[in-house]
């Protein structure tokens, strides 16, 4: 396979350069092509966390770059990642969001698959001759892996393992799932929004410390003083990291990087109310690590190229054409865990995300604003060079740079270039 | 106790009672008069969009917006605000609400569910937005107020754009 090329004839991967990255990265159709194949086919894809589908028979609806998919549990348990399109004609095997079956039946002529994708029965078989191969035409499988209960897949057979592709991220993350304060970590609810942009512009956000207080001065202003002041971070202590193969961490309050660490710590005056409530049932040592868990984590790790652990949500992008991208924002419970702290992640997911949030709304509106604004000037570059030059070198021997630094970008897009030259 | 709150205490609320509050609250949203809105409000009272239409506890699902009186008032705040880049300036909307069924009627409060269509535009861009809604309406003194107002969007679960107004 040849490196991808514009229309032009140069290869698309010199569009990116250490400390900039050109225009038509937004907006040529032709690279939305070449990533969905180089990017989206060849590494791994985030699809689903384990605790959509917790029992035999689940199914959730996903998506592999443009690919649809259906994220199954079979009878043994075993998950499975399979494109939905019927082996026959190509129609949908499935188009519910989430649900139960024992088995998978295409409504055009019937044919009928497994859990697990393999095809079991056929209308009429006799229309075939006596060499018809049913074990050849299961649904097609993709390889799947599982980490901290984020289900991955790809489609590509040769992928290395998630393990080794997640590479430095996998402490991060471990870390992230602290805020199950001892109680699996399990999805509770999503908002869902489309914005007319790149999915690039998403991608970088997760790791723009530097938009926050001006984008954010409404969500800041909403908050009392306290709050105030711990969304306050730039200039301070935080960092952001390169970990390696695209993936990066922005740590916005070291404070909140180890949830279990300093539970002597004064319990904020917004979840002094929680606190209380949960001092009735729980023991104090057990209601402060509760109550820290349900404020979140202070980083967000972005997970290349469509996942991020983000605080205290999984915020996952979707592209759907170079100038669209479907995000999600997944709200986090702990499972079996107090009601009264459920009940106020929800409220604090509430307050930030989806179309009525006092953050997203304004987050969209600036990645429109980007879109819009880089019909101007074609021949511009887009600068992602902030920080660069006062970078230290990370514990993995990696860029490290101050909390706004554009680190995580540059990781990103040197990840990009990189799988976009192979 | 007078004779005159006695007979307002004992009468039912009736659907023309209620439909007159119904509307003189379209007109206060549509009109972005959020202070004379807020006004409206029992202060127990919650203003739910959940994301899930079939959702019938609130509390412990997700939704888009779950507001008591002090949400309320920081919405208001934030939509007004200037401060914003998704609501300045906010979008103009125009709403019809009609197909009233009085589905519970006491002295003290109803319960009314209605159609409402909302027409959004900003930008050179109309949106339309199709709900059900269910009003639970209160009598404290002479006034009715709106107790709980639960907005049911008909495409709740899908990917929605951002709302810089009120439902």
């Amino acid at each position: 396979m040849t490196a991808p090329r514009l229309a032009s004839g140069r290869p698309m991967s010199d569009l990116v350069l250490p400390d900039r990255i050109e225009t038509a990265m937004y907006t040529d159709p032709d690279i939305f092509t070449a990533e969905m194949e180089r990017i989206f086919s060849k590494t791994w894809v985030w699809v689903a966390h384990a605790s959509e589908v917790p029992n035999p028979g689940d199914f959730v609806s996903s998506f592999v770059g443009l690919q649809p998919v259906i994220v199954t549990r079979d009878r043994k348990g075993r998950l499975h990642v399979l494109v939905n399109r019927c082996r026959h004609r190509g129609a949908t095997v499935c188009e519910r969001r989430q649900g139960n079956a024992t088995s998978l039946v295409c409504p055009y002529h019937g044919w009928g698959y497994a859990q697990d994708g393999s095809l079991r029965g056929v209308p009429y078989v006799e229309g075939y001759t006596g060499d018809f191969d049913k074990s050849s035409l299961g649904l097609k499988a993709l390889r799947v892996e599982e980490y901290q209960g984020l289900v991955f897949a790809s489609l590509n057979p040769e992928v290395e393992t998630l393990s080794d592709y997640l590479g430095h991220t996998k402490l991060w993350i471990d870390l992230f799932m602290k805020q199950g304060a001892g109680y699996p970590v399990k999805t509770s609810g999503e908002h869902r929004f489309r914005f007319p942009g790149n999915w690039k512009i998403q991608l970088e956000n997760t790791t723009d410390a530097y938009h926050f207080p001006i984008v954010h001065r409404p969500f800041i202003e909403s908050l009392d003083k306290q709050a105030e002041e711990t969304f306050t971070f730039l200039g301070r202590e935080g960092f952001v990291e390169d970990l390696g193969n695209g993936h990066s961490v922005m740590v916005m309050i070291p404070e909140l990087i180890d949830l279990e660490a300093n539970l002597d710590a004064p319990i904020p005056d917004r979840f002094l109310p929680l606190a209380n409530e949960l001092a009735k049932t729980h023991p104090p040592q057990e209601v402060r690590r509760i109550v820290r868990a349900v404020g979140g984590t202070g980083f967000n790790v972005n997970i290349f190229p469509n996942a991020a652990c983000s605080m205290a949500f999984f915020r996952i992008l979707r592209p759907i054409s170079v100038r669209e991208t479907e995000v999600r924002h997944i709200a986090i419970g702990m499972e079996g865990g107090p009601a009264a702290a459920n009940r106020a992640r929800l409220r604090l997911h509430e307050h930030f995300q989806g179309p009525m949030g006092f953050g997203s709304p304004d987050d969209v509106e600036a990645w429109q604003r980007v879109q819009r604004g880089v019909q101007g000037g074609p021949d511009l570059p887009l600068m992602v060079n902030r920080g660069l030059g006062l970078e230290s070198s990370s514990v993995n021997h990696l860029p490290k740079g101050g909390v706004s630094a554009e680190t995580g970008m540059r990781a990103a897009y040197q990840m990009w270039k990189r799988m976009m030259s192979a | 106790m007078t004779a005159m709150t006695v007979s307002i205490s004992n009468s039912a609320i009736s659907l023309d009672e209620a439909i007159t509050l119904i509307w003189t609250e379209a007109d206060l949203l549509d009109r972005r008069d959020y202070e004379s809105w807020l006004a409206l409000w029992t202060r127990e009272g919650h203003y739910v969009i959940p994301v899930d239409p079939d959702a019938r506890d609130h509390v412990d699902t997700l939704n888009y917006a779950y507001d008591d009186a002090d949400m309320r008032r920081m919405r208001v705040d934030r939509l007004v605000g200037g401060h914003a880049i998704s609501s300045t300036p906010a979008a103009r909307s125009v709403r019809i609400l009609s197909r009233f069924r009085l589905m519970e009627a006491g002295p003290a409060h109803c319960v009314v569910h209605c159609a409402q269509h909302l027409v959004e535009y900003k930008f050179e861009r109309q949106r339309l937005y199709a709900a059900d809604v269910t009003y639970r309406l209160t009598r404290s003194d002479a006034d009715l107020k709106l107790d709980e107002k639960v907005v049911r969007l008909i495409n709740a679960g899908d990917a929605l754009g951002s709302l810089s107004y009120l439902l």
